[in-house]
């Protein structure tokens, strides 16, 4: 089916949201396109097929958008999430193309709807995907293949010809055997490596092991290596990925967006000793959600538990999974395996700390402890309606930073500090460029779809002449 | 807990996409879940009947099978409506008629009433059977017995599909007034004469592939303007009969001639379009157990709508007699099974638009 022995224009490894916005973009400049996805055809796309939305600057309302979001102000959002950690000339140029990146899209194929109930924080800056980022590929992949684009499933890359900064062939390693495939350019688009837990254990030590992967189980980041040891230099921090606290019955990948948990902020949160290790209430939930990976990752065994009172069972989006829940303290103790004596006393003493104030789960409000060694400073309220429940979280690992380094081309950039002659970068293996740490709900798409379509243009350029 | 395990299949499926919600802009079915926190075997039933089966959600969802979740809504929800349809039979003692065998029901329903119609006229009259009456159907069978018979079997259909709806709002929970308001009767009209959640969110159903296609709503356009108009038809022939006096048969230009010509056109398309999708289905969305059910409306109905067309084409021929007879133990089938067929499932589908339309106002209201 698939012709391994034509030379193509364009090969683009990977096949998420980048990828294909490559490809589409290569072949709408006449290329011939080939697209290497190392899943099988279900699973393809990467952790694109986990999204919902991405973020776009736009000067005025649309039928989907609740109001403008100037090109200013989203680059002020991008340093406030990180640091100033970005490529000042990359992002300003990828936050001005995301202007038109609303249309193009939608001339590819994908459709929008306004902000997904629950979600009505980002009903101003995010276009959401009508029926999800699965369904933004269905529509990617319809196009690509409507365009000529060649799709190769279960191919996955475990070797590349590169010679002084240029891309010759790739070794594909399929069900029915290995190919070398040659190509005028190449666009790296496969993903970060949080799949790769023995790559995550040199960072983060045994404790990787007890990490849940929230996407897909095929971003080990083979690519990214083998770029790096041709000599493309890196950009990111090697030690860093982005992770939150999900529920720990999750499955170990694919668990996606429904195994998040959004209570922390209306109980408290222990680890398997029953003691508490951070401010609950410290800022509202989606300007905090992303550091209890981090600490979840570093109490024992990766492991916390999250409790609350049937008060606060319906103040929050409900998840996949149902809490675990009993009639007493020490009778959910016993159902966590967790000291009962230990769990009371906790739970005894937080709600002894507790101040009188007026709930306001909207807002930051006045509940607090006083008097705890780690205070809960909002939204502190007794524990103490029956029944009682709660959820076992771990760190969920959404993605890496580290990735190879690009010009505004989306070209990358070698070691010795010369543009590739024909290799190009897309997605989350170039998104270190702009997103040095941090996140902010939706960028990762953007990254995508805008460095996508430059790259996918740029290859085909490239190898027409 | 649950009556049923493909209800506690169905609620472990409506837990896992309201902690989702990525479909909420597919169709009706979602934005209904999120209005809810836990499900309830009538809650289930109610949003199985709103779904239209488009496959969208199957195609766009992270977690259908292969995945560990296997989230399978459109499949799971016909097999609950399916379900549905049979608890709410009345007399309850028929359900088992929704089960594998409707096409053979309703093949020898109908072939026995033609039978029984062709040999009491045979033995009777030959020449009445086999002769050529100018299209005179009632020289088989004198109009008042025809209407009182065809009268009866609709009534019949009539009373045990009230009864059927009886039972589907008590089960949803719903008021009896939600039916007296007319701004969601008017709504739930508007999305089911155009079949507004049947276009997998906007670019039509997927029913073998990923790729989408309108033509299932087509052929269903197709399929229940032509009952509608055959339904027409025969209203107006019986009002010209009785009310003005002028007896069948009608010239080829004449209303009932027109209408019925024009329904029976769309009851031979139609089903033969959607039976086409049928069989092309992605097998994954199937309700395989229940195909039966829905094969043997659409025959029945195109059975309608062809011998129908054939007695209008040859109703000056001596043919006329045994067509009469097939055609009229055709449509006496469809009459009496109606209630314990897939014709149940745009009564429930629209009453079920009717509460979501009640509860999406409400919903609005509250925010206002």
């Amino acid at each position: 089916m698939v012709d391994f022995s034509k030379r193509y224009d364009v090969l683009v490894i990977g096949g998420g949201n980048a990828a294909l916005c490559a490809a589409i973009s290569a072949a709408r400049e006449g290329a011939s396109v080939l697209v290497l996805e190392a899943a099988p055809q279900f699973y393809r796309g990467g952790n694109t097929r986990h999204t919902r939305n991405m973020r776009c600057a736009h000067d005025a309302a649309t039928d989907t958008l609740s109001g403008p979001y100037s090109e200013e102000e989203f680059f002020d959002d991008l340093l406030r999430v990180t640091g100033g950690n970005t490529n000042e000339e990359l992002s300003r140029m990828m936050i001005h193309e995301s202007k038109d990146m609303l249309d193009w899209i939608v001339q590819q194929g994908v459709r929008f709807q306004p902000s997904l109930g629950g979600t009505l924080s980002l009903g101003r800056t995010n276009s959401f995907f009508l029926g999800g980022g699965r369904a933004m590929l269905n529509a990617l992949y319809l196009t690509a293949e409507d365009l000529g684009v060649t799709i190769a499933y279960e191919a996955e890359v475990i070797g590349m010809d590169i010679e002084n900064g240029m891309f010759l062939g790739a070794t594909v390693k399929r069900p029915d055997g290995a190919f070398f495939v040659r190509a005028g350019s190449l666009v790296a688009a496969s993903g970060g490596f949080e799949a790769n837990k023995e790559w995550l254990e040199e960072s983060w030590g045994p404790s990787a092991k007890n990490f849940l992967i929230r996407g897909t189980r095929f971003n080990r980041g083979t690519v990214l290596k083998m770029l790096s040891a041709a000599g493309v230099d890196q950009i990111g921090d090697p030690t860093q990925c982005h992770a939150v606290a999900i529920d720990a019955r999750a499955p170990e990948y694919d668990g996606g967006i429904i195994t998040r948990l959004d209570c922390v902020v209306f109980g408290v949160v222990v680890n398997k000793h029953c003691e508490r290790f951070y401010d609950e209430g410290e800022d509202v939930w989606p300007k905090r959600y992303a550091i209890w990976g981090r600490l979840v990752a570093g109490q024992p065994d990766q492991i916390a538990y999250i409790i609350f009172d049937a008060s606060s069972l319906e103040l929050f989006m409900p998840s996949c999974f149902p809490p675990i829940k009993a009639e007493s303290i020490r009778e959910l103790a016993g159902k966590l395996e967790l000291d009962a004596d230990a769990l009371d006393k906790t739970l005894a003493d937080f709600n002894a700390a507790v101040k009188p104030g007026t709930f306001d789960h909207t807002q930051l409000d006045d509940c607090r402890t006083q008097g705890l060694a780690i205070e809960k400073t909002h939204w502190a309220r007794k524990i103490e309606k029956a029944p009682f429940y709660a959820y076992p979280v771990r760190p969920g690992i959404t993605f890496t930073y580290l990735g190879v380094r690009v010009n505004k081309q989306s070209r990358m950039m070698m070691a010795d500090g010369k543009p590739s002659a024909n290799m190009f970068a897309a997605g989350e293996i170039m998104a270190g460029n702009v997103l040095g740490k941090g996140y902010a709900a939706g960028i990762g798409m953007t990254i995508g779809s805008v460095f996508g379509r430059i790259a996918g243009r740029e290859a085909a350029t490239n190898a027409r002449n | 807990m649950h009556a049923t395990n493909t209800l506690a299949e169905a609620d472990r499926l409506m837990t896992i996409c309201n902690s989702c919600r990525y479909c909420e802009g597919l169709c009706a079915v979602f934005p209904a879940m999120e209005m809810r926190r836990d499900f309830l075997d009538g809650d289930l039933n109610y949003l199985a009947n709103l779904c239209h089966s488009c496959g969208a959600c199957y195609h766009d969802c992270q977690f259908s099978p292969p995945h560990e979740f296997s989230v399978n809504v459109p499949k799971v929800l016909a097999q609950v409506r399916a379900d549905s349809y049979a608890a709410y039979a009345w007399p309850a003692g028929l359900s088992p008629m929704f089960e594998k065998n409707g096409l053979k029901i309703s093949l020898v329903a109908a072939l026995s009433v033609a039978v029984f119609i062709a040999g009491f006229v045979g033995v009777h009259d030959p020449a009445a059977l086999f002769g050529q009456h100018a299209g005179d159907f009632y020289r088989l069978m004198p109009h008042n017995t025809m209407a009182a018979i065809f009268g009866a079997a609709f009534l019949f259909a009539i009373v045990a599909m009230i009864m059927g709806i009886r039972n589907f709002w008590k089960d949803i929970g719903e008021p009896a007034a939600t039916l007296t308001q007319g701004g969601s009767l008017w709504q739930a009209m508007k999305d089911a004469s155009t079949l507004r959640y049947l276009d997998g969110g906007g670019v039509g159903c997927m029913n073998d592939s990923e790729r989408p296609t309108d033509n299932r709503r087509r052929y269903h356009h197709f399929t229940f303007y032509g009952f509608m108009l055959c339904f027409a038809s025969t209203s107006i022939a019986t009002l010209y009969h009785y009310v003005l006096g002028r007896h069948a048969p009608y010239p080829w230009y004449d209303l009932p001639v027109v209408l019925g010509t024009l329904g029976g056109l769309g009851l031979v398309i139609g089903p033969i379009g959607l039976l086409m999708a049928k069989k092309e289905r992605d097998p994954a969305l199937v309700d395989e157990s229940r195909k039966g059910m829905d094969v043997a409306f659409l025959v029945m109905l195109l059975a309608t709508g062809f011998t129908g067309l054939a007695l209008l084409v040859l109703r000056n021929t001596s043919a006329m007699g045994l067509l009469l007879s097939l055609h009229l133990g055709v449509v006496f089938a469809l009459f009496v099974t109606m209630p314990y067929g897939k014709f149940v499932h745009g009564i429930y589908r629209f009453l079920a638009l009717v509460r979501y339309a009640k509860e999406k106002r409400m919903l609005e209201m509250g925010e206002a």
